[in-house]
């Protein structure tokens, strides 16, 4: 055992395992490019950020924006909407959040949340379902009217984007 | 197997290929002397029938690629203009689209067939696992291939089906979005999935190739599940099959016709004929008809369990109602193959089937009161059937006798 490495066969397996090794990493690098080009490209990506303003929308109004090609709702909740979010104690939520984490502090009556449902992307429908909020007309989710899942398949709450407030009727999404 | 081969070349040209490519050879001994178990019934000839629908998709699919646009812009329009505007394309689109609904409801006669004779059973469990391989190429296939008119019900195929991917742990989203090419479903998606509509049929076809090769080797399994013993057993399968299999193809054509000259759109819905748009859902979402169960099963997990979410939970349930099927030759206990000589597990299968029609039913209901209680209980019955009452039946079940040889149980004990 003692002279093994001087056995030319060890020599050889060494470069032997050397030449495969610089293969596999050579060939995952060039396996790389072939699979980051299924990736979100430049002109995708560019849609960062966008500035929406809210004065003209009415009270008890929804509008759906598009951002980052995902449409965005932004409703303009009534006061009974809200009254009935913050009566909902936390223990019947399946994902809870109070109402207040999901609006920004003085602007409560404004609720912005990514469109897509949680479970499988659908759209859900507004002002619809037991609870008040929206009802995804694929698989039965329902959210209340802080977008707060309540039943059915979604396993989340609906998805507020990063915002801000830049002023108090214009927001900034992204 | 080419101790069956009788095949000497006659002419000097033949001889000359015989040594190079024996091709000539593998056909005589593959397509024409194969030894062929005599008994097969109609139910075996869906095998030829499907070879027949996926080259009717290929074939349609290279002519209809040659005049459709891949770009969201421009794909809806441009089978609108297949339909309209093309010679003979408005033939073609529906040979097409009417004859991917004809390829999944041969292939569930097939499937179904394997399980009620055992066909998955030793020493055929490669066959099996290459034929639910196949199934799930051809569902991703029809799914990419659903997506591209780019209608109401295509896109929201899309969202919804890709969407299953964002519940895997930590890499979901990033992997969504790489499989998207973008934050949601838009003219990056279409392309790669018209890109790979385009190249999965012939991946299936290659999968054919092996199923076939591993069907070979072992020989036909039969409707008595007996193994040939000789050649009494057996026919050659040109021109006894080839013809049987021939006429069985000609009564498959004609429901094929009666909807692509009849009702060509019959199959779709309606809301495909809106073109995709990513800010409304349609009031109904449902997957074409050979998903339904599979759909009924995803929308059943509503509830998470421990710490797995509703979500994550239904792909998993999802993906499971299909791999389980790679398990099924080890979950059945059961020495017998054939069915015909199972009295408890006959009852059972049947259960199974009227289940799983139930699950088809129930993936077209929305989702809401009665609909969802039963989609969870079809749901459970269908998992039970797999994990306990197959692997159950094979112990508790007392068979009844086997015929001794094939030839006896199609001329009877008298005359064998």
């Amino acid at each position: 055992m003692a002279d093994n490495h001087k056995d030319p066969k060890n020599r050889r397996d060494f470069l032997f395992v050397a030449t495969g090794a610089v293969a596999a990493v050579g060939a995952a690098a060039t396996v790389w490019p072939l699979i980051n080009q299924l990736n979100p490209d430049a002109s995708t990506l560019a849609l960062a950020s966008i500035e929406f303003g809210l004065d003209g929308i009415e009270e008890g109004q929804s509008v759906t924006i598009m951002w980052r090609g995902l449409p965005v709702f932004v409703r303009y909740r009534t006061a009974d909407e809200i009254a009935e979010a913050k009566a909902v104690p936390l223990s019947e939520l399946k994902d809870p959040a109070t109402d207040e984490s999901r609006t920004k502090e003085g602007h409560e009556q404004w609720l912005v949340m990514l469109a897509n449902c949680t479970h499988l992307g659908c759209i859900p429908i507004g002002e619809a379902g037991e609870f008040d909020g929206w009802s995804c007309p694929c698989h039965g989710s329902q959210f209340d009217t802080a977008g707060r899942i309540r039943k059915g398949p979604a396993p989340t709450n609906l998805i507020i984007p990063p915002y801000e407030f830049v002023s108090d009727t214009l927001i900034k999404i992204g | 197997m080419s101790e069956h081969s009788t095949y000497t070349p006659g002419t000097g040209i033949e001889k000359w290929l015989d040594e190079r490519l024996p091709i000539i050879r593998f056909s005589k001994e593959h397509l024409m002397d194969f030894p062929t178990p005599k008994n097969l019934n109609y139910w075996w000839t869906f095998g030829a029938i499907l070879v027949m629908c996926l080259a009717v998709q290929i074939v349609t699919g290279i002519i209809l690629a040659m005049h459709y646009t891949p770009n969201v812009a421009l794909a809806f329009d441009s089978v609108e203009h297949i339909r309209r505007n093309v010679n003979g394309g408005r033939i073609i689109q529906a040979t097409h689209a009417v004859g991917a609904s004809m390829f999944f409801a041969a292939v569930y006669i097939h499937i179904f067939r394997g399980m009620y004779f055992g066909s998955y059973k030793a020493p055929r469990e490669i066959l099996w696992i290459l034929g639910v391989l196949i199934f799930l190429l051809m569902m991703a296939t029809a799914f990419m291939g659903y997506v591209l008119p780019w209608g109401q019900m295509s896109g929201w195929a899309a969202q919804v089906i890709t969407n299953i991917f964002s519940f895997i742990p930590i890499i979901g989203t990033p992997l969504l979005e790489l499989l998207r090419g973008g934050f949601t479903v838009d003219n990056p998606t279409l392309n790669r999935f018209f890109s790979l509509h385009y190249l999965l049929p012939f991946v299936i076809a290659a999968v054919v190739a092996l199923h076939i090769w591993a069907l070979h080797v072992p020989g036909n399994n039969n409707p008595t599940g007996v193994d040939v013993k000789d050649s009494r057993d057996t026919l050659p399968f040109h021109p006894y099959y080839t013809m049987k299999d021939a006429f069985g193809m000609v009564l498959f054509m004609i429901p094929f016709a009666w909807f692509i000259f009849f009702a060509p759109d019959i199959l779709g819905h309606p809301d495909n004929y809106v073109q995709y748009n990513s800010q409304v859902t349609p009031a109904h979402i449902v997957p074409e008809w050979y998903f339904l169960p599979f759909y009924a099963i995803l929308r059943a997990i509503d509830f998470n369990l421990l710490f797995i979410n509703s979500g994550l939970l239904g792909v998993i349930f999802f993906g499971g109602s299909i791999l389980i099927l790679f398990l099924l030759p080890w979950l059945d206990t059961s020495k017998v193959r054939s069915g015909n000589f199972r009295p408890m597990f006959k009852w059972f299968y049947w259960l199974f089937v009227i289940n799983f029609i139930g699950l088809t039913y129930l993936g077209a209901q929305p989702a809401e009161g009665i609909y969802v209680i039963l989609s969870k209980i079809c749901t459970a019955y269908y998992f039970l059937h797999f994990i306990v009452i197959l692997p159950v039946l094979g112990r508790i079940e007392t068979p009844k006798p086997l015929p001794t040889s094939i030839s006896e149980s199609v001329l009877g004990k008298a005359h064998a």
